[in-house]
């Protein structure tokens, strides 16, 4: 075992409870001791709190999360909002979804405190649409808090009013952007908003606005009942805390690990059970399809914000996808173009004809009709999507084709004349131990 | 007051930032967009979704440029400069370049390239920007994305979706300018398309102004589809000749047609926009037209020459005239220079002040009013004070359909600080989008209703640069004229008179109107007479006394008293009593009539004469603010029979010199008469009306105005336009409708007869139902014989 890093359940530790979704389950645990805590803070307070444990944002950029929170003006006499952004919908991301799922009530009690910091006086948890089951659990979740005078009118007798509204989209990737889910949670069509302004100034119905990952705000509550120093125990200097892990792909036993940032692949691997049998790691993404993949070269790079940044790539979600030598790195760059052309949202140009232009380019190349000049025309049309669209879907359209030529360029080269199920035997990746591949 | 335009005159101090662009240091107001900063420096940067007069989108994403210390490129049209920035357009930044060649490469890719049958081909951005920052050849091989083409997003407006860019321009047009949302985006990605609901086709009066500012030839219009290219058109610059607005136009024609009109830059007036009926209404130009003069010779007409017929007129009318008098009645169509040939010509030629313009509703008071504090008096207010304005009253007034660009500006306005209230009996789709309030008066007591408007409204009235706005339509309201001048007086506000008609403010400045001789000098003011006379080279006693206006000059017609008649652009229906008008026209004596095409004037005129339409002449239109909107004539070739050339030619006739006839002496001769600073025409005092409105059973008040499209005779031969019109219903509240039982239908019934209309809620007064005044299927004149303010019954109606 080269395992060294243990394992640190915080969000999960009492996933095997069966009643954990429940208040009292939740509350069994611990749960709502820091919401009691907090509103005998300052909001102020709070805020300082979460920037001094450095927690930063769990859904894919990184920001920290406590600067966000600053940007909001105060006194400003204009209602301030909080909302959650529960769309993942990332092609590799399944992390906030079990969260809501399994421990709903930390994200609820996240969201009060959060909102109590920020001086909101409603909160939005915008869930995507295809979850049902993960709504109805932070609906229910949400339902019980207010029966129990957590949610509403002077909670705790502490004299802050909170609203917390759970959200349906109907399912659009676009959504997950947070300028475009503040469209739709006003009504409109989910399309990326200009910035500036931004959210933090003017957001959801043009007042300020904070806009959270669930893992984030889920953070929150753990923060402020055990403290900035008990976080900061875990991670590195730059990216203190834990990290639920969502380990993908062709691996023995995929799932979800939450572990000290700074973990590497190596060790996460080895949680997850390792490779297949007699299968080695050909390509892995830290968290995402948006993220640059990388090698099995990379795999004791730490996890961390900063060493994957380093690395030329990003941990984004923070849930690694492994992929094994059975599969063709053209048909997984392929499958993912196909997802950013048909979730586009169309409003700029280098995104909407970019996706469809380079999707075309590489299901001609996947059936071996292609040429190293068209190769280079994908590389160029890729450079002309990313810095240029208006929002970062189209920079995540332009990032996988690249990245994998990186590593992989004879591949895509053997690739233009050679169809890809001729020298990947399309099956293998499908059949797990004891069925031998071609 | 605060200045929050600068276009303003008054001087405030602007905040100014220095930036530099491709090494050249320019300064600009805070606030300036990259894009436009650089337009002053002669750099032009390609652009699609970019509008000057639209908020930024930056979703094209062809204008990039490099600015020093932001690592991605950034947009020029939503990118703000500010003091000290470095900014590097593709002139100097291979970055900029790159990105710009990317984005037009990307944009053509799905682009169907079509521009041999495309109308937009050699005036197309699209074509012109590919080929400044384009590749030649493309290194796109797949197949394009194809869509059905093209399809109706109204009658007149159609979508090629493949030619879209998706740009927005239109989407953001409806739904900034027009307040018409009834466009939008569609589906997502490459698939992303213009459209509308299903159950709302894109029923805007403003929507040409889409096809207009598309950037590519993805929406255009039914009437000008596959009818021209651009490069065979000439192109004059014109004024729309349809309403008082006075919009600047772009005329294209072709081999001495007209082939499409467009809204022409004119920022103190319509801006960059104009309305539907301006820019499709001019096939009236073609056909139905009257090729030459006619005279009547046993009781039918015939065709004669111009020296047989103008010779016939003047002794007709001077023969009718020692006879019985004379009179002229002019419609709403002349430019300032002929109505003051009509003006002169009745004087001079005629001998006789029996001399009306308005040939719609009008009243002794009105006429009283027009003298007293509208005929000639200097530009008051404007466009451009409407959007600075606290408050602005509209009274009688139904901008969105009587001066749709007063509308547009009335709407800019309200999206500031500008408070709009109308008195009124309909909450109408117009008074929303100008964010209004309606203050409720039942039609025909509006007069009562300003004597005693809620002091809050007067209050706002009465701040600094307050404007009231008063229609037409003031005419029959009794009381109304005068209660205008006096909550006018009451509060400071200023007023403005907004006619229908681009024709009459410039008719009544020039003296069409009895009682009243060129820029509002009274007729029986001795210095006034003199000044007049002295121009026009007569004896001030040879100058007529006070003549008759109105219904008074129609019945002198029809007993005798007024034989010899000139009528020039008429259109019986439009008067309240249809019958009189037909049967004074043939009564009298002796008819000639000025006219562009066959009409019951030319039935029942014995010298029938061809005139000029508008691009067959030039002239001046003086809109609603008094502003001169000068243009000249399209045509080149085209024989100048303006309505002035024609009156010149029967006053030689008749042995009385006219002097000029053209266009640029008749200017001058005005130029010569010059503004009136003595004493004006006494202002009426007519009371506001006592008469309580007794409401039997399911009789109500009839509210009316005319719609913008409807049965106008410019609007003839323009069927996609027509298509457009709002339906033609009779608006009622919920109550009255429910009383009835809620019908589908409703039977209106006046004096001359019964209309079954759809019956639709509104939010009106009740007791009152709204009716369309002169829309096809409804016509209040001719179909009920009602006016404004009068009875008619209601009860279920059967089948449409």
């Amino acid at each position: 075992m080269s395992v060294t890093t243990g394992l640190t359940p915080v969000i999960t530790e009492f996933w095997d409870q069966p009643d954990l979704y429940t208040i009292d389950g939740y509350r069994r645990n611990g749960g709502y001791r820091a919401l009691a805590s907090a509103l005998k803070q300052e909001p102020d307070a709070l805020i300082a709190q979460v920037k001094d444990s450095g927690l930063r944002g769990r859904g894919g950029a990184g920001f920290p999360t406590g600067l966000k929170w600053s940007f909001v003006p105060q006194g400003d006499g204009k209602p301030h909002y909080l909302v959650v952004n529960a769309d993942e919908s990332e092609p590799g991301a399944c992390k906030d979804i079990p969260i809501m799922m399994a421990n709903p009530h930390a994200l609820v009690e996240g969201v009060i405190i959060s909102s109590y910091a920020i001086r909101a006086n409603w909160a939005f948890i915008y869930i995507r649409g295809e979850v049902p089951n993960a709504i109805r659990k932070v609906a229910n979740a949400v339902e019980q808090a207010r029966a129990a005078g957590l949610i509403g009118k002077n909670i705790l007798g502490s004299g802050f009013d909170l609203e917390v509204v759970v959200h349906a989209g109907a399912g659009a990737y676009i959504c997950g952007e947070e300028t475009a889910l503040l469209d739709s949670l006003e009504g409109y069509r989910g399309q990326p908003r200009l910035k500036p302004p931004f959210p933090a100034v003017a957001g959801l119905y043009a007042s300020p606005t904070v806009i959270n990952n669930v893992e984030t705000i889920c953070n929150i509550p753990y923060i402020i009942d055990r403290g900035v120093d008990w976080f900061r125990q875990f991670g590195t200097e730059k990216s203190p805390g834990f990290k639920v892990m969502a380990v993908s792909g062709h691996v023995n036993r995929p799932g979800i690990f939450e572990v000290p940032l700074g973990i590497t692949m190596r060790e996460l691997l080895d949680y997850a059970g390792g490779m297949r049998e007699g299968r080695e790691v050909k390509f892995w993404l830290p968290g995402g399809s948006s993220v640059p993949m990388l090698t099995a070269d990379h795999l004791d790079i730490p996890l961390t914000y900063e060493d994957m940044a380093e690395a030329g790539t990003m941990l984004g979600t923070g849930t690694p996808m492994i992929f094994d030598n059975t599969v063709s790195v053209v048909k997984a760059v392929t499958r993912w173009l196909e997802f950013y052309k048909h979730e586009s949202c169309g409003k700029c140009t280098p995104c909407r004809e970019g996706t469809y232009w380079i999707t075309g380019m590489l299901e001609e190349l996947e059936h071996g009709n292609s040429s190293e000049e068209r190769l280079n025309v994908i590389q160029h049309a890729c450079s002309q999507i990313a810095g240029r669209s208006f929002c970062a879907l189209g920079d995540a359209a332009a990032t996988p084709y690249p990245a994998a030529m990186k590593y992989f360029r004879e591949e895509f080269v053997t690739a233009t004349a050679t169809p890809v199920d001729t020298t990947f035997d399309p099956v293998a990746p499908y059949v797990f131990a004891g069925a031998a591949a071609r | 007051m605060t200045v929050t335009n600068s276009t303003s005159s008054e001087v405030q101090a602007v905040e100014m930032v220095t930036v530099v662009i491709d090494g050249v240091a320019v300064v600009v107001p805070k606030g300036t967009l990259a894009i436009r900063a650089a337009e002053l420096l002669g750099i032009e940067i390609p652009r699609f979704c970019d509008h000057p007069l639209l908020e930024p989108v930056a979703a094209c994403r062809a204008c990039l440029i490099d600015v020093e210390g932001m690592p991605k490129p950034q947009p020029s049209c939503a990118q703000v400069v500010s003091d000290g920035m470095v900014i590097r357009t593709q002139l100097s930044s291979p970055v900029a370049k790159e990105a710009q060649e990317g984005v037009m490469e990307f944009l053509l890719l799905n682009h169907p390239l079509d521009c041999p049958v495309c109308d937009k081909g050699g005036e197309c951005p699209l074509q012109n920007q590919a080929m400044a920052v384009g590749r030649a050849e493309s290194r796109f091989e797949g197949e394009k994305r194809q869509f059905e083409k093209p399809i109706n997003v109204s009658a007149q407006v159609l979508l090629d979706r493949e030619r879209c860019v998706s740009c927005a321009r239109c989407t953001r047009f409806a739904d900034q300018i027009a307040g018409d949302p009834m466009i939008d985006l569609l589906e997502r990605g490459a698939n992303q398309q213009i459209g509308t609901a299903a159950d709302q086709p894109f029923e805007s009066y403003f929507s040409g102004n889409t096809v207009q500012i598309c950037p590519v030839g993805a929406l255009t219009s039914a009437a000008y589809r596959f009818r021209a290219r651009p490069f065979d058109l000439v192109s004059v610059p014109t004024t729309c000749e349809h309403c008082a607005s006075g919009c600047s136009l772009r005329t294209d024609y072709r081999r001495g047609e007209v082939t499409r009109r467009l809204a022409w830059d004119e920022p103190e007036v319509n801006e960059e926009w104009n309305c539907d009926k301006g820019r499709f209404a001019f096939p009236y130009m073609r056909a139905g037209r009257l090729q030459g003069p006619l005279v009547r010779e046993n009781g039918e007409l015939r065709p004669a020459s111009w020296p047989e017929a103008i010779d016939i007129a003047a002794r007709g009318l001077a023969a009718a005239r020692e006879s019985s008098g004379a009179a002229v009645l002019t419609g709403g169509r002349l430019t300032v220079e002929d109505a003051y040939a009509y003006a002169k010509f009745a004087r001079v030629a005629l001998a006789t002040d029996n001399v009306d313009f308005r040939s719609r509703e009008s009243s002794d008071e009105e006429a009283q009013f027009l003298r007293s504090a509208i005929a000639g008096s200097p530009v008051h207010t404007t466009y451009s004070a409407l959007e600075k304005t606290p408050a602005v009253l509209l009274v009688a007034f139904e901008p969105e359909d009587e001066s749709p660009i007063v509308f547009l500006r009335l709407r800019k306005a309200a999206s500031g600080r500008t408070r709009v209230f109308s008195v009124g009996a309909v909450t109408t789709p117009g008074l929303v989008k100008m964010q209004g309030t309606r203050i409720d008066a039942t039609p025909g007591h509006e007069a009562g209703v300003l004597a005693a408007l809620p002091a809050d409204v007067v209050e706002m009235l009465s701040q600094p640069g307050a404007v009231i706005m008063v229609g037409e339509r003031i005419a029959g309201i009794p009381g109304g004229p005068s209660a205008v001048l006096e909550l006018s007086e009451r509060t400071g506000a200023t007023l403005a008179w907004v006619p229908r008609r681009a024709g009459e403010r410039g008719a009544l400045d020039a003296g069409a109107l009895a009682g009243v001789l060129p820029s509002g000098r009274p007729l029986e003011d001795v210095a006034a007479r003199a000044e007049v006379a002295a121009v026009w080279g007569v004896d001030a006693s040879a100058l007529p006394s006070m003549g008759l206006t109105g219904t008074a000059l129609i019945e002198a017609m029809s007993s005798g008293r007024a034989g010899a008649v000139v009528v020039a652009g008429v259109d019986p229906a439009d008067y309240v009593d249809v019958e009189l008008i037909r049967s004074a026209l043939d009564a009298a004596e002796f008819v000639v009539s000025l006219e562009q095409r066959h009409s019951e004037v030319t039935e029942r005129a014995d010298v029938v004469l061809p005139i000029a339409a508008v691009s067959e002449k030039a002239g001046t239109y003086l809109n609603w603010e008094g502003r001169a909107r000068p243009f000249p004539k399209v045509f080149r070739e085209a024989l100048d029979m303006s309505d002035a050339t024609v009156l010149g030619l029967i006053a030689e006739a008749m042995g009385q010199s006219l002097g000029a006839w053209d266009v640029n002496g008749l200017r001058s001769e005005l130029g010569a008469i010059g503004t009136w600073s003595g004493t004006r025409s006494p202002a009426p005092q007519e009371s506001a009306s006592t008469q309580a409105v007794s409401l039997a059973g399911t009789s109500a008040v009839v509210s009316s105005w005319r719609h913008l499209i409807d049965a106008g005779t410019l609007q003839e031969g323009e069927p996609y336009l027509a298509a457009t019109a709002r339906e033609v219903a009779a608006i009622v509240s919920a109550e009255l409708l429910a009383s009835l039982g809620s019908p589908e239908t409703v039977k209106v019934t006046g004096p001359n007869g019964s209309i079954v209309l759809p019956a639709a809620r509104g939010d009106i007064a009740e007791g009152v139902v709204h009716l369309p005044m002169r829309s096809v299927g409804c016509s209040i004149y001719a179909d009920l014989g009602v006016r404004p303010g009068e009875l008619v019954a209601i009860s279920a109606g059967g089948a449409a």
